[in-house]
């Protein structure tokens, strides 16, 4: 049936007019806790109601284990059972996922290092916290509190979860002689007997380690803070990064991926979590970690409430049980990192493990720098001249090529 | 209710025609295109000194940036050359295959052929780049087989990149141009023969310009798919491509995410206009 020219121009309008409505319809009626700016929580409850039947938390892989990974890792369960709070998690590989998940909406809490923290409370996706509501909060170490990264302003957006430090891992059967210094990685000669199996985290906050680097072997450039860099200090730190470079093998910035890196020989020495080491040594291969002397970054983490949290009740509810002391000194044990609640020592099935993660050292986390996130103000008297982290990732693509 | 819709419609042929089209063009037209506009709109913005914010003010500087800084064109340029290459061995590498399953094999082979390439299409995409990871490690299956010979497997790296996407594209390959070939009547390759004209004749003069559009809608699939991917860059090698610097700075430089994004767009651009231009969408 031929359709004369004016006939066609109708049927376009028509076509128009109907996609135009339809469309509309379905954003109108679909998401509308996405689309609409409904008024998220500025201040914290002042008490909590009954659970909501589940919880939706973002988490680093290891830090929520149900028994899933290892049965006789699970502090789940027992949480599920007395608070009726059924646990969702959903693994945030880096802190970039985490930040874009949390802007989601649909997550109620999350496990954000410092170097999220910030970035989370400036965009309004994290709650203030009233820690008068959780508890087990009392028993957390005095030197976790109010921290920089969680406390803006004195108002707390979360409570601590731990402490740990990055390591340098290596294979013994490869590296002969067990080094102490993060020049393995680094200096061109030593990397040079490694090359082509270096690694090193696949993040921007890595510019930071090689910052901690230079703040001992280039003392010239005057590094006090490895995450407040001018000009000068981030150049140096990119050019040591290029260097670096000719000799990786492969980045990491997925946990299994350096897993099976390690296991099968693709790489050889650099950094890593802990808990990377334990799964290896639990699969039989031979690695070894130790903290070398110009220190190391490290991550404290907090676990933050969403400001839009469906269900903030059971949100607290999760707070308060990850840093009571049992789940707390489990959830420790488990990743390879310091508990932040004082009482978990007492409860780890290894006696010596908050002296080996040096948990009540505050001489020893003195050396350890946390993540955070680099931003405009140097927090000294050189004024907004510090590079902000969006310069970071964009250096970190420059050394990355 | 249904007795007057059906009134409504009949003898109306504009009216059924519009009604059917508009979801489809609904969703083309502002669901993809749009958002297509949303996004080069984004470029032109910029983020905030000190907050870090997207600030809506109108600024080329993204742009500036991609365009002046080297390791934006050299991230650019080795991901067209990838995908160029991807391009050129998944065509090398269908033409033997297909023209054998449109011509040679018996119907029962045939069938059994376009299932074992159609196959790997049903495994999801992170298995089988895992699975290129595993064999192209220091101790994987690959550096097994070539140490008698002496040799080591390429390892991670550009060359493992672009051994991982021409494996998977390939099916995207294959059945365009078996779709073409299986519309090649044999007749003409009959009367080539008669005429005196040897097989590589035949497939230069005779075969390659009928089956041209079939090759180029298959290197669409091709090429756009190399061009955009980040994950299989990040599994088996260490090089940053378009879709890698994309997903760096989306979470906090969009403007500049979005600016980048740009760019394998308008490439894919012009390589239709190419095609086009060489007669690809003639008669596919």
């Amino acid at each position: 049936m031929r359709a004369d020219p004016r006939s066609a121009r109708w049927a376009w309008l028509i076509v128009a007019g109907l996609s135009v409505l339809i469309v509309a319809f379905a954003v109108g009626c679909g998401s509308d806790d996405s689309t609409s700016t409904e008024a998220s929580s500025d201040s914290a409850p002042t008490e909590l109601g009954a659970g909501e039947g589940e919880v939706n938390l973002v988490a680093w892989a290891g830090y929520v284990e149900d028994g899933s990974t290892d049965p006789k890792v699970d502090w789940v369960s027992d949480f599920e059972k007395e608070t009726g709070c059924k646990v969702n998690v959903k693994i945030g590989n880096t802190s970039d996922e985490m930040v874009q998940l949390m802007r989601t909406g649909q997550y109620d809490a999350v496990s954000a290092s410092g170097d999220a923290t910030l970035r989370l409370i400036d965009g309004g996706d994290a709650a203030p916290v009233n820690t008068d509501l959780i508890p087990n909060y009392a028993d957390v170490f005095d030197s976790l509190k109010d921290q920089p990264f969680n406390t803006v302003d004195g108002v707390n957006y979360g409570v601590p979860h731990g402490r740990g430090a990055n390591l340098l891992m290596w294979n013994p059967d490869a590296v002969k002689t067990a080094p102490d210094s993060w020049d393995v990685v680094f200096d061109p000669a030593k990397a040079g007997e490694q090359s082509g199996s270096v690694t090193a985290y696949d993040n921007p906050i890595y510019i930071a380690d090689a910052a901690v680097y230079l703040m001992t072997h280039e003392p010239d450039l005057g590094i006090t803070n490895p995450y407040e860099l001018d000009d000068e200090q981030f150049n140096a730190a990119i050019d040591l990064l290029k260097q670096q470079r000719e000799h990786i093998g492969e980045y990491w910035s997925d946990y299994t991926k350096q897993i099976s890196a390690f296991a099968n020989g693709d790489t050889t020495v650099g950094t890593t979590w802990q808990v990377i080491a334990n799964l290896l040594e639990a699969d039989g291969e031979k690695v070894e970690t130790t903290l070398p002397v110009e220190g190391s970054t490290g991550w404290s983490d907090t676990w933050m409430v969403s400001s839009e949290a469906k269900n903030p009740n059971c949100a607290y509810l999760w707070l308060d049980h990850i840093i009571s002391p049992q789940a707390n000194a489990d959830v420790a044990e488990w990743f390879g990192e310091a508990p932040s609640n004082q009482e978990s020592c007492a409860l780890t099935a290894d006696k010596n493990h908050c002296d080996i993660y040096h948990a009540a050292d505050e001489e020893y986390f003195d050396q350890i720098a946390y993540w955070t996130t680099p931003v405009a103000d140097c927090g000294d008297d050189r004024g907004d001249v510090c590079k902000t982290y969006d310069e970071w990732v964009q250096g970190w693509t420059e050394v990355k090529g | 209710m249904g007795r007057r819709l059906a009134d409504l419609f009949h003898g109306r042929p504009r009216l059924q025609v519009g009604s059917l089209l508009a979801g489809p063009v609904g969703w083309l037209v502002i669901g993809y295109l749009g958002s297509l506009a949303v996004l080069l709109v984004a470029s032109f913005w910029t983020l905030g000194e000190l907050s870090g914010e997207v600030q809506q003010d109108f600024t080329l500087d993204n742009y500036e940036q991609i365009i002046t800084e080297p390791v934006y064109r050299s991230i650019a340029g080795r991901t067209v050359l990838i995908a160029a290459l991807v391009t050129l061995t998944d065509i090398l590498l269908a033409l033997p295959l297909a023209f054998y399953m449109a011509k040679v094999a018996t119907p029962r082979v045939r069938g059994m052929l376009v299932v074992a390439v159609l196959m790997p299409l049903w495994s999801a995409y992170l298995v089988k780049v895992y699975a290129w990871r595993a064999i192209l490690s220091q101790d994987g299956a690959l550096n097994w087989v070539l140490q008698p010979f002496g040799v080591e497997g390429p390892g991670y790296g550009n060359v493992a990149v672009w051994i991982v996407m021409s494996y998977i594209w390939l099916p995207y390959m294959v059945i365009p141009i078996y779709a073409g070939l299986d519309r090649l009547p044999n007749s003409l390759l009959s009367a080539s023969e008669d005429l005196g004209a040897r097989p590589g004749h035949t497939f230069r003069r005779v075969i390659l310009p009928l089956i041209f559009p079939a090759i180029v809608a298959g290197s669409i699939f091709t090429f756009s798919l190399t061009l955009g991917d980040y994950i299989a860059p990040q599994l088996v090698s260490s090089t940053q491509f378009i879709g890698s610097v994309v997903y760096a700075n989306i979470t906090n430089n969009l403007p500049l995410a979005a600016a980048f994004a740009t760019v394998p767009i308008m490439i894919m651009v012009v390589y239709l206009l190419i095609a086009r231009r060489l007669g690809a969408f003639e008669h596919v």
